[in-house]
């Protein structure tokens, strides 16, 4: 009987609990609504990367642009930042980012394109499931291994081969970059082939198409936009690459077309001079800005283009 | 009267085929050559690097001399940066995605930030050195220390971090944030009590895989400014610091002055690896152990 009565007592409290309940309420109320604005903080945060990233580059570079004028900036052929009568010709650097984005493409392009082909057409699901991670290895080590592995054992390859070619030279970072960027093409490439839907396949190969027919007339053109996208893409990871051509390629600024001598990329170039001597508000230091605006315009046109093709150009089923 | 002329399709069926399979084993040729040159890769720096991994190496301090030579600076320089990255992407990387998932209304200013990021992610690494050279080591005058470097890595890999907690968020099915809001729960509690936890293994899965990329990003560094040679341990994330990929970097370049160099640049890149194979294997085993299928 005393027991109950003050279990009454205890549990009656009416008052006391909804005044309780609507405190907790309140508090979590205010986390409620807390919580969202927070969390929004967070996310305003990769625009900032954005807005500073193009500020930096856009502010430093009109301050270049005061010392050197563009059109000399855009159309020199002569890149002299540390003489007496410094020039600042981007041409080199640009002739250099692309040879070198080219000779990947033609490694890449091509072994990306047909291991590709390989995984999605011939490969049975078990040979697939051991070889696509294989090749995400290759598109896990670290680009400066890449660069060691072109210093130490590309470049003396092919100097046994052929000898015109100099210590450092833009061809061995070239092949280099090209292995580097396999694994992403075959990837893409793959997604974009195994996504066209089965029933188109069986219907070439039961009107009596090879394999090799089917994948050439059928399945590739279905899948275009989506190789396409990833041979952009391709490019656009070989002109933004660093630090294979830093090492591999030296750093001379010549303006040539011959792939046995040294090129110097943008990147590389970056690399030089920040991190050479140039202390901040000369010259040359507003020139890295520059020419990383530059660099920043190139890759963005780059992935903005795959993006485009990839959604333009998709066939819908 | 005959339609099919048997002897010429035979004959032509005969070369279609012979086609197909001369491709197809060109095709296989092309998916074995990346392996190929990943086993030579790894065997040249195994081969190179014999000799040169022991305890003194792996436990001393830089120094010019290739016989004396230790990385336990830059092994520690490195740990350091990813003490940095680690809390900072997650924290920002799995706020980000949950309010893009959850919270964002579906709408131009969503679709804006989700742009951006993939973006972002396009952007090459050595522009974000860029970046952290003029925010963080001159505007902020911190200098070249590790939280410099940490800082500027996380920016770099956050866009991945977003992405791949986006996609484990997107994994976890309507029902069970249903069937918590049915009890009464309120956004947050489901949230925080039953997407997270079910989302977490995928999100861990991601941020590991993209912190291994940090681990050896290079180019953000140099132009941020690590001296060559450092010999002091950092103790902290305020001292001044290099990183292995940093010093794989010098001691490659010097190898034509000092032809050790490249040994010990050959040893660097073998306790790379093996940091990051550790990493993938955590990163598998976390998402084979822990991931539930819905």
């Amino acid at each position: 009987m005393a027991a109950n009565s003050k279990l009454n007592r205890e549990t009656l409290d009416v008052k006391g609990m909804i005044q309780k309940n609507k405190q907790s309420k309140s508090l979590s109320s205010i986390t409620e609504k807390l919580i969202p604005m927070l969390l929004f903080l967070f996310a305003i945060i990769t625009i900032l990367t954005t807005v500073g990233i193009v500020l930096t580059l856009l502010s430093e570079t009109i301050e270049f642009f005061k010392r050197v004028p563009i059109w000399e900036f855009f159309t020199g052929t002569v890149l002299k930042p540390m003489s007496q009568n410094p020039e600042f010709g981007v041409l080199p650097l640009i002739n250099g980012t692309i040879i070198s984005s080219v000779i990947a493409m033609l490694v890449a392009g091509p072994i990306g394109l047909m291991a590709a082909i390989y995984l999605s057409e011939y490969a049975s699901d078990r040979v697939r499931k051991v070889l696509k991670p294989m090749l995400e290895i290759l598109a896990g080590i670290p680009t400066i291994v890449y660069g060691f592995f072109a210093f130490t054992f590309v470049t003396p390859l092919i100097r046994s081969i052929w000898p015109d070619v100099a210590a450092t030279n833009i061809l061995s970072p070239g092949i280099v970059m090209g292995i580097m960027i396999i694994p992403m093409i075959a990837s893409l490439s793959e997604d974009a082939m195994s996504s066209v839907p089965k029933s188109i396949r069986e219907g070439a190969l039961g009107l009596g198409a090879t394999k090799l027919e089917t994948t050439f007339k059928v399945v590739m053109p279905a899948a275009l936009s989506g190789i396409i996208a990833s041979f952009v893409l391709g490019i656009s990871r070989a002109i933004g690459e660093t630090m294979i051509v830093t090492i591999a390629s030296g750093s001379s600024k010549n303006f040539t077309f011959d792939i046995t001598q040294s090129m110097q990329t943008m990147t590389a170039y970056i690399v030089e001079v920040s991190g050479g001597e140039a202390a901040a508000g000369t010259t040359i230091y507003y020139s890295l800005y520059a020419v990383a605006m530059t660099l920043f315009v190139f890759t963005l046109i780059m992935n903005l283009l795959a993006r485009y093709v990839s959604r333009k150009f998709r066939e819908e089923y | 009267m005959k339609y099919i002329d048997t002897e010429q399709v035979s004959k032509r069926m005969g070369t279609r085929i012979a086609k197909n399979n001369i491709l197809k084993s060109l095709f296989l040729a092309a998916t074995l050559f990346g392996l190929i040159v990943l086993v030579v890769l790894i065997y040249r720096v195994v081969v190179d690097s014999v000799g040169w991994i022991d305890w003194n190496f792996l436990t001393g301090k830089l120094s010019t001399s290739a016989e004396r030579a230790g990385i336990m600076g830059a092994i520690l320089g490195t740990v350091w940066m990813m003490l940095v990255v680690a809390p900072v992407t997650l924290i920002l990387g799995i706020g980000t995605a949950i309010y893009l998932e959850l919270y964002a209304k579906k709408g131009r200013f969503q679709s804006i930030i989700q742009t951006n990021i993939s973006n972002l992610a396009g952007v090459p690494s050595i522009v974000y050195g860029i970046l952290g050279l003029t925010i963080f080591v001159r505007a902020m005058e911190m200098g070249n220390i590790i939280l410099a470097g940490g800082l500027t890595l996380s920016l770099l890999i956050l866009p991945i971090v977003i992405v791949a907690a986006q996609e484990a968020i997107r994994a976890v099915p309507g029902y069970l944030s249903e069937a918590s809001y049915g009890m009464g729960a309120t956004k947050w509690q489901t949230i925080k009590n039953v997407i997270l936890p079910a989302a977490l293994p995928g999100m861990l899965t991601g941020a590991i895989l993209a912190l291994s990329r940090a681990i050896g990003e290079t180019a953000p560094l140099t132009v941020i400014g690590i001296p060559a040679l450092i010999i002091p341990f950092p103790e902290g994330i305020f001292d001044k610091f290099t990183a292995l990929p940093m010093q794989i970097y010098y001691w490659t370049l010097d190898s034509s002055l000092v032809a050790e160099y490249a040994n010990l640049a050959a040893a660097t890149i073998v306790v790379l690896l093996v940091l990051l194979f550790v990493l993938n294997s955590a990163a598998i085993f976390i998402r084979n152990k822990f991931q539930q299928r819905f």
